[in-house]
């Protein structure tokens, strides 16, 4: 498979990824607002904006409406919504040839609805009366047709190279963005242990939950009972649930060793072992063990092997020097 | 050839008599000037017979737009005169119910739509996806009539090529004069790079898609010969496929010639192209990419033929040896059926603010490491002013007469031509020699006396850069616009492979002028495509 084509799906996958968690943090986050004080809001939407790494040009106003219509349809802002469904579909585009008909027409169609003028001026006015219901229901169908876009990936293309390339985008991408989300949040949840729960936490853990899809999950596991290390045990090192930490590095590891044995690579081994190590030592971490040490700390960790990961990926697969690839 | 059905007319058309005292229904009865002729094919039995003259409905009552004027109509001899091989043609499209006819309209642009057929046309809307306007009468073509254009193709193909093998090398026919020096290197797309130069198997044109028309008398004539970067064959194949899946059974009855094979042939075109010592050689197609207009065709093709769809930026080129950049390495390329124009290949020999190429992909051509198709340079063969030398450069080498012949052409560089030419401006069609796609032209009949006099000023003081030809009216095939037949101006672009040997699949693109009257069958000009059955 030709360097470039692995490069556009790896991509498309990750901005679809981007587009889904933003979006996702942004609903649970408008439907939070409606339960509490004003005075509670300008802590959260902060809050948000650190889960989803404080993007340039999207500061917070006290207008919950302006901020969500910003970071869902700014486009001169690239982590808004609309920019990464945009920069999906280009990567798309440039590998037409290389994905479904299926998986391009679902694609294709997401982004003409949301680049569509009238949407945005449709949301404008409901966030100017502040009576209609919101953009939920928008934010809904975005995250309906990302999930549809999934589907049909797995389901029409080949699980060839190809394939795992976008899965290695995906779960990249999904272990960085839980990782800010867990960060953004230490400082409510986890910083002090000691502290005697108020009462009004519940709303705030069960809102963590939900942006990763997780509180379903989580109650089955642990019952509608949250506390904090559960709720960290279960979003870091749970293996079964694929927002978790764990699952998303199990997943990469997975994909990236069926890549190795499709290409062929003898020089994987470096990739193979920094992969496989975070793999293992989450595989084999105890919840009580990170919550001794620092737990900003951990999650720094996690993220530095993550980009060292993404960097070798690149220098394996896609920007490899030409003098090193023609030694070997 | 088919033969005629021998029932009358009346009763294959299925006419009801009581209907038809009203309203008749088909199409022969609607022609301009038939209230008194004759219907045709079969006279036998027409509908004189049957009706009182009385009865007819006057012309009003029928709107029917098929006139025939000056230019070689492709269904009709004469008013009222059908060519045979139309016959089956028009009695089934006559016979379907208007709203059916206008159904499988929609299920063929529907098929084009899903299955990707589009060009993109960017706008303040992004992205907003077309398809290239399909006319859904086949355009046909007698198997006699197609062995003339095939043995004149493969005359021209391979005339051509010699004369290319000739000027890049020993330059024989500029030494014996047939062909002026100056025409060949004053032309924009000859490339001194090439000189003396040995190209695989002497192929300097592997693909061309030569652009014909059809003069008054019906002959085929050479408009243009392609020999850069044609394009335009995945619409012919996906024509093809639309029109089988439409009009199955006129299609099986009319014993048309398949076209399918071409990729194939393509393929092996230019598996015979590789160099030497590669058995199992690595063949890409090389694109612009994405923004290029004719993306979709690369994809399709690559596709279609089982390679790599590459660009510039997945090849790399080391000690002369081209590769791409693949997940498992590099791996080495053998053949490039390239898309891309010369000056945008390789940075380093060509232009050196190109991104579109490789940097040392000539260097890597130059020592046989790669075979590149079509060749560089050329486009020196289809200049439009080298043009006119064609029929003498296919006598020269091959000492034959030219079997399709050229459009009578005035060069501006000969004197007694340059005059006749600036006396008769507002009688011809001036073309700049360099331009394509409509652009530095003047048409004679619709110009003013100012823009002549501008033209001459231009004429006179770079004669090398315009030729002149009269104005021609090409041939007309019927097509639907709205619900009713008219004719439309076509011309023909069949697509010719040179390989081991020449092979050209029987029919090519027809391209027409949707708009009354027209003769630019560009589709950024309101230009469409109908599909081309070649009869065995």
């Amino acid at each position: 498979m030709l360097s470039r084509v692995a490069d556009s799906l790896y991509w498309m996958s990750r901005y679809l990824e981007r587009a889904e968690h933003a979006t996702r943090l942004l609903d649970v986050n408008l439907n939070l607002m409606l339960d509490e004080s004003p005075t509670s809001s300008d802590h959260r939407w902060l809050r948000m904006l650190a889960a989803l790494g404080n993007p340039k040009r999207l500061k917070w106003n006290g207008n919950p409406y302006e901020l969500a219509r910003n970071l869902t349809f700014d486009t001169s802002n690239k982590s808004s919504v609309v920019s990464c469904i945009i920069a999906a579909r280009e990567n798309a585009r440039q590998v037409r040839e290389q994905i479904s008909t299926e998986q391009w027409q679902k694609l294709n169609s997401l982004y003409i609805e949301v680049t569509r003028p009238e949407v945005k001026r449709a949301m404008q006015i409901e966030a100017n009366a502040e009576s209609g219901e919101g953009p939920t229901a928008f934010l809904q169908e975005m995250m309906e047709a990302v999930h549809q876009f999934q589907g049909v990936t797995d389901s029409t293309m080949s699980h060839g190279e190809g394939w795992q390339f976008i899965q290695v985008g995906r779960y990249l991408e999904r272990a960085s963005g839980m990782r800010l989300l867990l960060e953004a949040y230490h400082g409510d949840v986890w910083s002090h242990p000691d502290r005697v729960p108020e009462g009004n936490e519940y709303l705030d853990w069960m809102g963590l939950l939900r942006s990763a899809t997780a509180f379903e999950a989580y109650c089955k596991v642990y019952t509608a009972d949250l506390t904090p290390e559960r709720i960290l045990e279960f979003l870091l090192l749970d293996s079964e649930f694929p927002h978790s930490l764990r699952f998303s590095i199990d997943s990469l590891q997975c994909a990236l060793q069926a890549i190795q044995e499709k290409s062929g690579k003898t020089r994987a081994e470096e990739l193979n072992r920094i992969a496989g190590r975070l793999s293992a030592s989450l595989g084999f971490a105890s919840v009580d063990e990170i919550l001794m040490g620092d737990l900003v700390d951990y999650l720094h960790g996690i993220q530095r092997q993550c980009q060292a990961i993404h960097q070798t990926i690149y220098h394996l697969y896609v920007d490899y020097p030409i003098q090193a690839a023609l030694a070997g | 050839m088919m033969s005629a059905p021998a029932r009358s007319h009346s009763f294959d058309f299925g006419h009801d008599r009581h209907l038809t005292a009203l309203l008749c229904s088909c199409y022969c009865c609607k022609l301009a000037g038939s209230a008194v002729g004759r219907h045709f094919p079969y006279t036998e039995s027409s509908m004189d017979d049957i009706l009182p003259p009385a009865t007819r409905q006057p012309q009003a009552a029928t709107p029917w737009n098929y006139k025939l004027d000056h230019a070689f109509d492709e269904m009709f001899a004469a008013q009222n005169e059908l060519r045979e091989h139309y016959g089956p043609l028009l009695e089934h499209f006559t016979a379907l119910p208007q709203d059916e006819v206008q159904r499988r309209k929609q299920a063929a642009d529907l098929s084009f739509l899903n299955q990707g057929i589009t060009f993109t046309v960017y706008g303040r809307e992004e992205g907003t996806e077309k398809i290239f306007p399909y006319d859904l009468l086949p355009r046909i073509i007698t198997s006699a009539e197609w062995s003339k254009v095939e043995r004149g193709l493969t005359q021209r193909i391979t005339a051509l090529n010699l004369f290319l093998k000739d000027i890049y090398n020993e330059g024989r026919i500029l030494k014996d004069g047939i062909v002026p020096r100056e025409i060949v290197y004053s032309c924009q797309h000859f490339r001194r790079q090439m000189s003396g130069l040995q190209v695989p198997r002497n192929v300097y044109i592997a693909v061309c898609g030569t652009d014909l028309i059809r003069l008054e008398n019906g002959d085929f004539v050479v408009l243009e010969d392609n020999l850069r970067v044609p394009s335009g064959v995945s619409y012919m194949l996906t024509n093809r496929r639309v029109m089988k899946r439409i009009f199955p059974q006129l299609f099986r009855n009319y014993n048309v010639k398949p076209i399918e094979q071409y990729t194939q042939l393509l393929l092996g075109t230019l598996r015979s192209l590789a160099p030497e010592g590669r058995p199992e050689p690595n063949i890409v197609l090389l694109s612009p990419g994405v923004f290029n207009s004719a993306y979709f065709e690369h994809a399709y093709l690559a596709r279609q033929m089982g390679i790599e769809l590459v660009e510039g930026r997945d090849l790399v080129v080391h000690d002369n040896v081209c590769y791409m950049r693949t997940t498992s390495g590099l791996r080495r390329v053998d053949v490039i059926y390239r898309r891309v124009d010369d000056d945008f290949i390789d940075p380093l020999s060509f232009r050196s603010d190109s991104i579109l190429g490789a940097a040392g992909l000539f260097n890597a051509y130059r020592a046989g490491n790669v075979t590149l198709a079509n060749a560089f340079g050329t486009g020196v063969a289809d200049d439009k002013a080298l043009y006119a030398y064609v029929p003498d450069i296919i006598r020269y080498y091959l000492s034959e007469e030219p079997v399709l012949n050229n459009v009578e052409t005035f060069l501006c560089t000969r004197e007694k031509e340059r005059n006749y030419v600036l006396a008769n401006l507002d009688k011809l069609v001036v073309k700049a020699v360099g331009e394509s796609g409509g652009y530095g032209m003047l048409i004679g009949t619709q110009s003013t006396a100012k823009e002549r006099e501008l033209f001459a000023e231009k004429i006179k003081a770079n004669p090398r850069n315009y030729i002149a030809q009269p104005t021609i009216s090409f041939s007309r095939a019927p097509c639907l616009i709205g619900d009713e037949l008219e004719p439309r101006h076509v011309d023909l672009r069949p697509y010719v492979l040179y390989g081991d040997k020449v092979t050209i699949v029987p029919g090519g693109l027809t391209r027409v002028a949707l708009k009354r009257g027209s003769l630019v069958v560009n589709s950024s000009q309101g230009g469409g495509s109908k599909d081309t059955w070649v009869l065995s």
